[in-house]
């Protein structure tokens, strides 16, 4: 099943909210400021399964419409690429 | 929390960081925020540059912001460019565009780790030069030139916005379009020899109006998050909008001195040097006076004026350097309460500012400031 990975021109840094994304071809720099998604981005399973990365990130069902959306998000800021 | 007031208690390491390599410049701009000219001999050496890089890469710092001076003058200045690149530092440096030859342009686009600043402050010659000195507009637009003939995108045209060039704004966005690069615009400080000046080259409240509409209709147009004070007027202009002195962004000037904005170069706002023992690493996480400037301020004599939570007081260095208090109004208040405040205070809160590393003597092609406003009908 395809999913998202980080894209390879994207840093990430943890900070005390979150963490920062920047990325080094077009230079835009993200705020990840929701500790689920974050967890979501670092999942290993995000690249194949984004249903699984979202349980993995504790996000419950009901939610995960609105995580599926945000991660499209990041994948229009090329923050995440699809795999 | 919301994400800005995190922002204000500080990050583990800074979003945006300035780093001047050198006092050195071939120019004498009236308005120079470091009063650079001559090099200084304490200035760090190539070792100890590498150093602070290093340090930058362990602490994840997405990128550095390099100026000087004129950074480009320092003999190590392509190796050290190189270096970031290859310690996923990357690099945005600021230049007037003396160096930017075609061989260099080339270079400069040949790796999206490096983006480049050009300054101008005047969208035509005689505008630019009254303040940049005689030449550096047509320096400027043959870097520019070279930039795009070298395919390189989105670099940036840096301008400060003054009384002489806020009539030009669509001019300059026009110009930059030409070169495929983006708009950057920032505000004037009165800093360095910028002091010498301001009374007479700020802007108006009424340009200040004028470009704050100007600037809600361009997202696109970036400004540093340099003009929050100007979210006053009403809706918030694109940014964080906040002061990030000491909190998101430093400054580590040529011979290694760290502090909590580019724009307040004075012993009061020196938070150590990356020479101390523990670097750059622990003069950003646990000097005395970046701690405190991460605690929540107080709003002092705006606490009672209904904009305070849009421009938070404004900016740090404006006050200060004018002679204002800390915890009062911006010098350029869109309400008017800094003009009042400039009056009462009449300069004598100024702090004393030396020439810095301004050259001594003449410099051939330096700016005689004569206000072009002079010269025209009003």
């Amino acid at each position: 099943m395809p999913g998202y990975a980080l894209h390879p021109q994207v840093g990430l840094r943890e900070e005390k909210f979150g963490a920062l994304a920047y990325h080094y071809g077009n230079r835009r720099l993200t705020f990840l400021n929701d500790e689920a998604l974050l967890a979501a981005v670092r999942s290993a399973s995000l690249a194949t399964d984004i249903d699984t990365a979202l349980a993995e990130a504790g996000v419950p069902e009901e939610r995960r419409g609105a995580y599926r959306i945000a991660l499209a998000r990041l994948a229009d800021a090329e923050v995440l690429q699809c795999t | 929390m919301h994400v800005t007031e995190r922002m204000s208690q500080g990050l583990d390491a800074p979003i945006c960081l300035t780093w001047e390599l050198t006092y050195g410049c071939n120019l004498a701009c009236v308005h120079c925020l470091s009063s650079s000219g001559r090099r200084d001999p304490r200035e760090l050496t190539t070792p100890e540059l590498l150093t602070v890089v290093d340090e930058l890469a362990a602490m994840q710092v997405f990128y550095v912001n390099i100026g000087g001076g004129e950074p480009t003058l320092r003999p190590d200045f392509w190796d050290l460019l190189d270096y970031c690149v290859a310690s996923k530092v990357g690099v945005k440096f600021s230049t007037n565009g003396s160096r930017i030859t075609a061989p260099v342009a080339a270079r400069i686009a040949g790796t999206d780790y490096v983006d480049v600043q050009i300054s101008i402050d005047g969208a035509d010659a005689a505008t630019n030069d009254a303040v940049r000195g005689d030449g550096s507009f047509a320096m400027a637009t043959t870097a520019m030139e070279n930039l795009a003939d070298a395919g390189m995108k989105d670099f940036k045209v840096s301008v400060v916005v003054t009384r002489e060039n806020a009539g030009q704004l669509d001019a300059f966005l026009a110009l930059a379009k030409r070169y495929d690069a983006q708009l950057r615009l920032t505000r004037l400080r009165p800093s360095g020899r910028g002091a010498d000046v301001w009374d007479r080259l700020h802007p108006t409240a009424e340009q200040q109006r004028a470009l704050y509409h100007w600037l809600l209709e361009r997202p696109d147009v970036l400004t540093g998050d340099s003009f929050f004070h100007l979210s006053a007027l009403g809706e918030p202009l694109p940014g964080l909008n906040l002061c990030g002195a000491g909190r998101v962004v430093c400054l580590i000037d040529p011979v290694g001195d760290v502090y909590a904005c580019p724009f307040v170069l004075h012993e009061q706002f020196k938070a150590g040097s990356v020479r101390d023992a523990g670097g750059f690493t622990s003069v950003w996480r646990s000097s005395e006076l970046f701690t405190s400037l991460r605690e929540p301020g107080s709003a002092g004599a705006c606490a009672s004026c209904g904009s305070y939570d849009a421009c938070q007081g404004g900016c740090m260095a404006a006050k200060f350097f004018t002679g204002l208090p800390l915890d009062g109004p911006d010098p350029e208040c869109v309400h008017g309460h800094g003009e009042a405040a400039l009056l009462a205070a009449s300069g004598a809160g100024r702090p004393l500012v030396g020439a810095g590393h301004s050259h001594a003597g003449g410099v051939r092609n330096a700016p005689v400031f004569v206000p072009l406003s002079m010269n025209r009908p009003v």
